[in-house]
Parts: structure tokens; sequence; C-alpha cells
């Protein structure tokens, strides 16, 4: 009852506080709207390819454009309110199912790209803080530093030239084979196959800024009273590194990838117009290319959206694992 | 005060990778100012026979392009841009991070608040998605792009000077200052500036490989300044012959990895030199 207790304390809280932030993206969102060149009764005169003078007049005000502009927000507010983005011409559809359909996609990348880059990240990060300053931890250095320096899009276009075009192993792009009806396990297989090189190319400046916060965590942990007093204890060295050590390094790590969302978002926007996959980038990429701005900003909201709700999410999560973050609040 | 200056200098010097670093981030400078002198005309324009491969014909060291552009030319000229938009991008997003941050950290309260919840509003939405979508309202072009650049980049860099700040306000030497009846502007120049300096050098180098790294996607999604070559928009043109011609995507692209790899290490080296006990200690 009382853990109850706190949990909706802490979520009482972190919603009241997010409350600005979220009036700010919505004010970001509608001002980036009004800027954008030619309203909607352009765009879709121009797909209907004819258009007088008195037809535009009436789509504007049927669509509310010829009024003010505290009108315009207050109708655009009460629009999201009910979960209306608007209509994109373009696909012939409504913004919201547009996303809808492709939010799955984008999140399964980023989830593969997170889970294979924490992974990957804290055992180079454990490998190096064993070893640190001698020459594993070297050559791992100098690996996480190139991992942190190349383009993630480049060496996606890099793992397709090897992988796909030269041995042959692994698809292109897309995200399935198409009009292949296979069910459960070869169904899952196949998907990963398409997801195996995106996710990599996701993941890869992940895995060095994890390799890099696991060995930092790691030595400054390792160096604490108590892992001295499990060695005096005569603890083998794997439980003092697994039990102990690794289990309060893993915190800030946390925290970490709670942050990370929104760079990981972004990212995968890139990597989807690389391997051609039906995410939200791909989407972004093809409504930059149709200049349709109500997709555009859509996606921007609901990602902004997503971002809130993980940052909600990590800092319950944190309040459940660690006590003394509940009692500073 | 300078005597530690020197110091961080000459630690930075005998950190051998980052002079590494400086010394490859100083030939490609080079190689871009001097790009109008050893390649005159339009890199965009058509030279040879198409799709000659490196070393094919020693007047095209690195090959041409499916358009018979010559690929040297294009890199060295790219690089013009992506330089230019990575430090310009960068200055403007320093700039803007230290007003922002400095008035937030050195007034305090209701202006405190108010500021830090803008930042907060910057950094939850996906920076590059709002770059995307400021470049692509804004229409592409080299001055939108170092624009929208610095208008993503400036939160982290506000938020450290906004700390920093926030640190050294009450120190006897700001009071005194302040007693003297120097002006806030004044105060936050001549005495917060100076010791803040580091810390902003350091974010500055990282500031601009992330830049780089960000005008290389934009620009690979067509949505670099169309009138100039990038190594983005190189890569992304090359990437039509990925199958047949893959040089065209590896070139470009290993110039962005290497000054990133630069400004990273100068960044790192940095970090050591000016926070030599620190670097003791993660050795």
């Amino acid at each position: 009852m009382k853990t109850l207790l706190t949990f909706g304390g802490a979520l009482w809280r972190t919603l009241l506080h997010t409350l600005p932030t979220m009036l700010g993206i919505l004010l970001i969102n509608f001002l980036l709207l009004q800027l954008a060149p030619g309203d909607a009764a352009d765009v879709m005169a121009g797909e209907s390819g004819s258009a007088t003078q008195e037809s535009l007049a009436a789509l504007r005000s049927q669509f509310g454009l010829d009024q003010t502009i505290p009108v315009q927000l207050w109708t655009y507010l009460n629009n999201l309110a009910h979960f209306n983005l608007g209509y994109s011409p373009r696909y012939g559809s409504s913004v919201e199912a547009l996303i809808s359909q492709r939010l799955g996609t984008t999140l399964t990348l980023m989830l593969l790209a997170l889970f294979f880059s924490l992974v990957v990240g804290i055992a180079l990060g454990m490998m190096m803080a064993n070893w640190h300053g001698r020459w594993p931890d070297r050559v791992l250095s100098v690996c996480s530093q190139f991992f942190y320096s190349v383009p993630g899009f480049w060496i996606g276009l890099m793992l397709i030239v090897v992988f796909s075009v030269k041995l042959g192993w692994l698809p292109t792009g897309g995200a399935g084979t198409i009009g292949s009806d296979l069910q459960g396990w070869p169904a899952l297989l196949d998907s990963l196959r398409y997801m195996a090189l995106p996710a990599s190319s996701l993941a890869l400046i992940y895995i060095a800024i994890y390799a890099r916060l696991t060995r930092a965590s790691m030595l400054e942990a390792g160096a604490q009273d108590y892992v001295r007093t499990a060695a005096a204890k005569g603890l083998s060295p794997w439980v003092i590194t697994f039990k102990h050590v690794l289990r309060n390094a893993l915190l800030p790590i946390t925290t970490m990838a709670g942050l990370h969302f929104g760079g990981m978002l972004g990212g995968a926007v890139v990597i989807e117009t690389v391997f051609s996959l039906p995410g939200l980038g791909r989407l972004a990429y093809d409504a930059v290319m149709a200049r349709d701005y109500n997709v555009l900003l859509g996606i921007l909201l609901i990602s902004s959206l997503l971002v809130i709700i993980t940052n909600i999410l990590v800092d319950l999560l944190q309040a459940g694992l660690d006590p003394r973050i509940r009692s500073r609040r | 005060m300078s005597a530690s200056r020197s110091q961080a200098l000459r630690r930075f010097l005998r950190n051998r990778t980052a002079l590494g670093g400086l010394i490859f981030l100083i030939a490609i400078v080079l190689l871009a100012l001097t790009a109008p002198l050893f390649y005159p005309g339009d890199p965009l324009g058509m030279e040879a026979d198409a799709l000659l491969w490196p070393g094919q014909d020693w007047h095209y060291p690195l090959g041409t392009d499916a358009l018979g552009r010559d690929v040297m030319a294009g890199v060295v000229h790219g690089g013009r841009v992506s330089l230019q938009v990575g430090i310009l991008a960068s200055l403007f997003g320093v700039s803007l991070g230290l007003a922002i941050g400095a008035a937030a950290g050195y007034f305090g309260g209701r202006i405190d608040y108010l500021l830090q919840r803008l930042i907060e509003i910057f950094q939850t939405m996906p920076s590059f998605v709002l770059l995307v979508a400021l470049v692509a309202i804004a229409q592409p072009s080299v001055p939108t792009l170092i624009f929208a650049i610095g208008i993503i980049s400036w939160p982290t860099v506000a938020r450290l000077v906004r700390a920093e700040v926030r640190s050294i306000r009450e120190r006897e030497y700001i009071l005194a200052a302040r007693s003297v009846g120097y002006t806030h502007v004044r105060i936050i120049l001549r005495e917060v500036l100076p010791n803040i300096l580091p810390t902003l050098i350091v974010t500055a180098s990282i500031m601009v490989a992330s830049a780089v790294l960000m005008e290389s996607a934009l620009s690979f999604m067509g949505l670099g300044d169309p009138n100039q070559v990038s190594w983005g928009s190189m890569i992304g043109s090359g990437r039509e012959q990925i199958r047949t011609a893959w040089y065209l995507t590896a070139i470009p692209g290993l110039a962005i990895f290497l000054t990133v790899l630069a400004f990273n290490l100068i960044g790192d080296g940095l970090t050591d030199a000016f926070n030599p006990t620190q670097a003791q200690g993660r050795k």
C-alpha cells in the first residue's frame, strides 16, 4: 500500500512537472505549422489540379484558415484533444492513421538496437574495466572511439555492400519477404533477418557510449569499500564483479538509456531511409519530399510525446530501483 | 591563470592521439581552403568518362561518378561545406547556449525557471526530427543548415553554463565586482566567462563533430544545399550505384568519419589537458 502511494505520488509530481514542457512543445509545433510555406488549402488545390480564387477561399473558411491566430491555435489544440492531427491529401488518409500504421516498425527497430547496444556495450565495458590500462582496454577504447565517430547511415550502406551485395547473406532493405505468408517462428526469423543490418547500424554509436559508461562506472564502483569488504570475505572475483560492482554500475546506464530514446528516434529516421523500412522515419522522409508539413509535424509531435512517456517510465523505474531517489523527492 | 593554461597546452601537445587529430584536421582545413586553387570550376560539372574506379586514371585519383564528375574535386569542395556548416553552427549554438545558460544561472529566480523550461522543451523534442522539420520548412541552404543545427544544439551548452555560473555566482570576487557597481553584462563577460572557458572549448569541439555528422545526414537525405556538393550529398547520389561502384559511397563517408574522429580526439585531449587529475583517475 505504502509503495503504491509513493508511486502514485511520484507519478503525480512527474506529470505536473511535465505539463509546461508539453504546452511548450504544442506551441512550437503550432508555430512551425504557421511558418510552413503554403497552407492546407494550397496543398489540396495543388493536388486537385484546378482551383479558383473562390474555391480556395471556401476551402480556407472550411478549415478555419481565415480565422485569427488565437482562434486557429484553439482549434488546433481542440483537434489534438480529439486525437486529430490533420489530413494528408497526398496519402488520402488522416495523419494519426498514417503514424500509427508505421509506429510499430520504428519501435521494433529502436528496441532491437537498444537491446543489442546494451548487451554489447556493457560486455565491452566490463572487459575494458577488467583489463584497464592494458592492451585489451586500449584496443577496445580505440574501437569505441571509432564507433562513436562513424555516421550511422554510412555504416549501414557499407554493411549492405558487405553482407548483401558481396556475401548475399542478408536483404538490402524492406521489412519482410514480400508475398510470403509465414507464420510463427519462421515469420519472426524472417523479420529479424530484415532488421539485423538496420539495428546494428543504429546501435553502433550507442555501443560506444555504453561501453565507455560501463567502464567508468565499473572502475568507480570497484574502488568502493564494500567491494574491498567482499574481497576480504573471500568471495570469488566473478561474484564480486557481477553481484556487487555491475549491479551498482548499472543504475547510471539505465538513466542514460532513457535519455537516449529521443536520439535513437532521430537516428532511426536516417537508418529507415537507408534500408527503406516502412517506419516513422521513412514517412518523415516521404513527407519532406512531398512537402507534406502536416505529416512531418505530426511525427515531431508524436515522437516528442513518446520521449515524455519514456522519461516518466524511467523516473518511475528508478524510484522503484533505488530507495534513495524516492526519499529525496 | 595563464600559467595553468600553458601547462594545459603542453599536456595537450604531449597527447599523441589528440595531436594526430589536430594534424589531420589542419590538413583537411588546408585542403578545403585551397580547393578553388587546385580544383577550380564547379565540382558538380562533368569532367571525364563516367564511373572510373579510383586509380584507374591518375588524373582522377579517386575516380569519377555516374555523371563523370571528379570524386576528388567533390571531396575537397564538399569539405568546405561540411566544415563551414559544422564550425559556424557550433559557434552559433555555443553563443546561444552561453547567453541563455549564463542568464539563467546568474539571475536565478523566475528567469531561471522559465529558461529551464525552455531548455527542457528542446531536450525533449527528438533533435534530429526537429532538425528535419526546421530545414524542410525553412528550405535547405547553407545558412538555414547553420541556423537549424545551432537551434537544436544550444541546450547542452546552456545546461553546462548554467551549472557552472551557479557554482561561482556566490564566490567572493563576483560579490566584490557586484559591490563595486559593475554591470551584469560586464561581470558575466569579464569575471564569469573566463572561468568556464575550458568547459566551453571542450564542448565546442565535440559539438563540431556532431554538427558535421548532422549536416552529412541531412544532405544525405536530400536536405542539404542543392547548389553545393557536400560529403552527405555525394553519399546520397553514390548510393544509386552501390552494387557496382561502392567506392562512390565509401570515399565521402571515410572523409566524414576521419573529420568527426579528429574533432572527437581533440575534444578528448582537451578534456584530459584541462583536468589532469581526472585524467589520471581514468587511466
